[in-house]
């Protein structure tokens, strides 16, 4: 395509000379082939143009001699025309092609998690100190009956359906065997058990050397229905079905053939190296009563022993569509906002599609409480929650929970290249190389995870303690202990909160 | 200004009550001696009374004790009590001038039972009905506020302290087995005579002293279940999550406060198997009825009255016992001036439930 | 050593040899030097494995010495550098080849006269912990006590 095709690099390698030993790790520890040793002048050189962003050299070179910055080239400026969206063309123009993207919507939508302030006790009340109160964060998951039992001697008879229990409101998202390698998957299968949370498997099936993770395991059901059997759905506590992602509304899914290698291809239960398409929707829902169906037959496989969660992202309607599936038997809504991650989705899709999870979690915890059906599910939030503080936000909206992905993938190395499409993740997250794969090792992973978690768990437990709240049932849905700064009267409506100062 | 129901107003408090286990009848006069030791406790706000078992004439009716602002809006309240209700009696409560009381309201009182047809027609439970029709003309009539709606009680509350308001009505006439009183202590307040305390709906009233951090959490869930908070306060949230847990739920009061002041996990886990689960079904099937941050309440009820603390003890309360006498009070000195030789006196811990019922049932 | 998690990356080698010279930054301690590490990693196709002395229970580097220079001292096989003659039979005994010739003009030890360097857990050096362990970014070296 010759001088029509270049799109100048975005981001160049800078190396100081005066500090690069010519250790040559950056070399090899890029996929990407962007760095060169020049054994003529015993010097390294770079590609910028191979350069993903990933900082696997800058936080592996030993002399810090290594950083990314800006190319810092640009076209005539223009706000309309943004150098993003010039070479977005030159780049279709240049293939033809859909663009892919990964990772979570990176375009400059209000986040509204930002304009929320948290509440603190002052003199009429007193905050306690959670190094010496006890701090709760122990919730269940799962739907509540209408009327308690009593046995013939009046005792209370335990007739709730089976609850998820966890020691803290935060669960790792689903992500599939396949989308991220199987060192990725054991860290976070190993986090979840020691912390007394749940991993979620993803649509990719469970590894058969994780099966002993059953107890903190949720498993997924997705429209490709791949690694999906009897013995799967009742290997973990939970079953989840996947109706929708938040980074890619109404698309399904595309893994590459490259990417399913042999272990991969056993658990999918597909041939090795053929591509994995998830259709967009289930061929077996159209409507909201085959959803009803399809959560009858997992509990009927299930033997009434799993709660189901149904997933869905979260979309213009989204307040309607939680009612119709809290009525369907489903035992909890997952909701997935619009900046949640993916492996791979069409670029358009994932920044353009859906809406930001702060007001579909608001607007679906205001709409199930008006129908009275609040208590019939548990909701679990996800999409774009990065601190402690979007987590207790979420929970004061309404959530029961939420679901940390591109979080916990930070946590295990993820620097967000956003490149996972290209299945060369230098970190060994979001590839099945199996010399990439190694780079994560999950002794050292699932302890990241842990460490993540728990300094999470101490921080909302602060941030309790100093509104006076010492268990976490306490926040759900206390939307007064929120305060919006700079929103406007719409806005603060659809969240349910008041604006600073009132 | 803001009025009441409009805004969130947090206030500090004293509480007291007297109980007799025998069903004795006594006159208000202790109440009032009890609660006026804790003047400081009060900034004239807002002062209030309940009392159980003064109105035996006319036991087997609702009392409906109402505020209205005009007669306009007595009319037509009015109309809409007699469409629902037989009214046996009706009449203006009794009151005096007293200094410190002003701006009150016309106060008015009406003994009734549902109407039969009416009632078979509606589907509902007698008391669902009540309480429904409490909720409509608190909610739709605007200048009619029913303060209190059970039987064989009723609640006595106004803007002032305690014992002015006690003067006001004439407390000392009345004579009951049980009274509760209330002296607040609003961090800043519209004055509304409805928003002092006790606050009650059926047989249920509370008297509350604290700030619960839990507040919005409780709110939103109870609102679900058809109770409207129109007064924004921690007594009238209390006070129908009492009123769900044990109406309409069936909850035994022990059962309720292990719902309100639930143990810590960290004392679950270390209870018997049996124990254990019934603590966990509570918590988890009635998470959202969890009451946080300082409280301590006095609940009465049909045929008995109950005491509760937060979970960590974070007010003040006292128990004392005297032959068949149960005094509960924010401060023993209150109790020690109606009667300084207690057989008993202790404070409870943060979460234990105090409970008295009238011997042999139901008065 | 885990040759699992070894992603011969090679850092093992520079933090090694940057330790040797006892200076504060990398850059300044190893710029235009060669290096003479004493773990040195060994690739062969997608397999990686650094080697470094193992402090054998029962070493032979240690028996064949002839002069005494290298001694076993609370479970570790240290050099004394005084000495240490270069005869090279330790390097020539060692079944890891852990023991290697002292290069002239690479990162040099501290102290003029060795001529053979080996691992002594950074025991000798400043650092006092061995720094591959510490800096390897994949914990594919491990020091454990294993018996």
């Amino acid at each position: 395509m010759g001088v029509w095709g270049g799109v100048y690099p975005e981001y160049e390698i800078a190396r100081n000379a005066d500090r690069c030993v010519v250790c040559r790790v950056c070399e090899r520890q890029c996929a990407n082939e962007a760095h060169e040793y020049i054994p003529e002048i015993n010097k390294m050189a770079a590609d910028d143009a191979k350069c993903v962003n990933c900082h696997r050299c800058v936080a592996l070179c030993p002399t810090r001699a290594l950083k990314i910055v800006k190319s810092g080239n640009t076209y005539k400026e223009n706000m309309n025309w943004t150098e993003k969206t010039i070479n977005e063309i030159y780049k279709q123009a240049d293939t033809g092609g859909v663009l892919l993207s990964s990772m979570g919507n990176p375009e400059p939508y209000p986040i509204y998690f930002d304009k929320l302030t948290l509440n603190a006790s002052q003199v009429t009340n007193p905050s306690i100190d959670p190094l010496r109160e006890p701090m709760e964060t122990r919730i269940f998951l799962g739907a509540k009956p209408n009327a308690i039992e009593r046995d013939e001697n009046g005792k209370l008879k335990n007739n709730l359906p089976p609850q998820l229990k966890l020691t803290m409101p935060m669960m790792f998202a689903a992500m599939s065997y396949g989308a991220i390698s199987y060192n990725a998957h054991e860290s976070l299968a190993r986090a979840a058990e020691e912390l007394g949370v749940f991993y979620n498997t993803g649509e990719g099936g469970l590894h058969e050397d994780f099966y002993r993770y059953g107890k903190n395991t949720i498993v997924q059901v997705a429209s490709g229905r791949f690694g999906v059997h009897k013995e799967y759905l009742n290997a973990g506590m939970a079953v989840e079905i996947k109706m929708g992602q938040g980074a890619k509304p109404g698309i399904g899914g595309h893994l590459p053939g490259a990417k399913i290698v042999a272990d991969v291809s056993r658990t999918r239960m597909i041939p090795e190296g053929a591509d994995a398409i998830s259709p967009a929707p289930h061929h077996d829902i159209y409507s909201i009563e085959d959803l009803r169906q399809l959560v009858y037959s997992l509990k009927e496989t299930t033997e009434y022993q799993k709660p189901v969660i149904v997933k869905i992202a979260a979309v213009h309607n989204v307040a309607a569509i939680a009612s119709g599936i809290a009525r369907s038997g489903a035992d909890i809504i997952a909701l997935d906002g619009f900046r949640g991650g993916t492996g791979a989705a069409p670029t358009r899709i994932r920044d353009c599609v859906g809406i930001p999870i702060e007001l579909a979690l608001a607007g679906v915890d205001t709409r199930l409480r008006e129908e009275g059906i609040r208590d019939r599910v548990s909701i679990v939030a996800s999409g774009g929650i990065r601190s402690s503080t979007d987590i207790f936000k979420a929970i004061a909206l309404g959530a029961d929970c939420v679901y940390l992905g591109t979080a916990a993938l930070m946590a295990l190395g993820c620097h967000l290249c956003r490149s996972c499409q290209a299945g060369k993740c230098n970190w060994g997250i979001a590839t099945q190389t199996p010399e990439l794969v190694k780079r994560l090792n999950p002794n050292i992973g699932y302890k990241r995870l842990v460490n993540l978690m728990r300094a999470w768990q101490h921080e909302i437990e602060e941030m309790m303690g100093g509104m006076g709240i010492n268990s976490i049932e306490a926040l759900k849905g206390n939307r007064l202990a929120l305060r919006g700064v700079g929103l406007n009267e719409k806005e603060l409506a659809i969240l349910g909160v008041k604006h600073a100062g009132e | 200004m803001i009025q009441e129901g409009q805004a969130r107003i947090p206030s500090g408090c004293a509480i007291s009550g007297i109980f007799s286990k025998s069903g004795e009848r006594f006159s208000g006069a202790d109440i009032i001696q009890s609660i006026t030791v804790m003047h400081d406790r009060s900034n004239g706000l807002g002062g209030g009374f309940a009392a159980y078992g003064v109105y035996p004439e006319y036991k087997d009716y609702y009392a409906f004790h109402l505020f209205y602002d005009n007669q306009q809006a007595q009319k037509e309240c009015e109309d809409f009590l007699h469409r629902h209700f037989d009214i046996a009696n009706c009449s203006e409560i009794p009151t005096k001038r007293t200094e410190g009381v002003t701006d009150a309201p016309l106060i008015w009182r009406y003994f009734g039972a549902p109407h039969t047809t009416r009632l078979s027609a509606s589907q509902l439970d007698e008391r669902e009905y009540v309480a429904k029709c409490v909720f409509r003309i608190n909610g739709s009539y605007p200048g009619a506020y029913v303060f209190s709606s059970g039987k064989n009680m009723g609640v006595f509350k106004g803007v002032g302290f305690p014992e002015d308001i006690a003067r006001f009505y004439m407390l000392d006439t009345y004579e009951g087995h049980c009274f509760t009183a209330h002296g607040r202590y609003p961090t800043n307040t519209p004055g509304w005579w409805g928003g002092a305390h006790p606050f009650a709906l059926l047989d249920y009233s509370v008297v509350h002293n604290g700030e619960i951090s839990s507040y919005d959490a409780n709110r939103r869930a109870i609102e679900m279940y058809g109770y409207k908070c129109d007064l924004l306060t921690d007594t009238e949230v209390i006070a129908y999550i009492i009123d769900y847990l044990h109406r309409k739920k069936g909850l035994t009061f022990w059962e309720i406060a292990q719902v309100i002041a639930a143990p810590f996990w960290q004392t679950i886990e270390t209870m018997p198997e049996e124990e254990r689960q019934t603590h966990e079904y509570l918590r988890s099937m009635f998470s959202s009825q969890l009451i946080t941050g300082p409280f301590s309440i006095i609940a009465g009820f049909e045929g008995g009255m109950m005491a509760l603390n937060d979970r960590l003890k974070l007010r003040s309360m006292v128990v004392g016992e005297k032959g068949d006498r149960v005094y509960i009070s924010s401060e023993e000195a209150a109790i020690r001036v109606i009667e300084p030789d207690l057989d008993r006196i202790w404070s409870p811990k943060g979460g234990e439930l105090v409970l008295v019922n009238l011997e042999g049932g139901t008065a | 050593m885990d040759e699992k998690w070894c992603l011969g990356c090679h850092l093992c080698e520079y933090y090694c040899a940057f330790a040797q010279t006892n200076e504060k930054d990398m850059a300044r301690a190893l710029k235009d030097r060669k290096i003479a590490p004493r773990i040195q990693v060994e690739d062969s196709g997608n397999v990686h494995f650094a080697v470094s002395c193992r402090h054998c229970k029962e070493p032979l580097c240690v028996k064949a010495c002839i002069t005494g220079a290298l001694s076993v001292e609370d479970s570790v096989i240290r050099i004394d550098p005084d000495r240490c003659v270069g005869c090279y039979t330790c390097v020539l005994i060692c079944p890891y080849g852990a023991i290697a010739p002292a290069i002239a003009g690479a990162t040099a030890p501290e102290g003029g006269g060795l001529v053979v360097q080996k691992c002594e857990l950074c025991l000798q050096n400043k650092m006092g912990t061995p720094q591959c362990v510490q800096n390897c970014p994949n914990a594919a070296i491990v020091y454990e006590d294993r018996g």
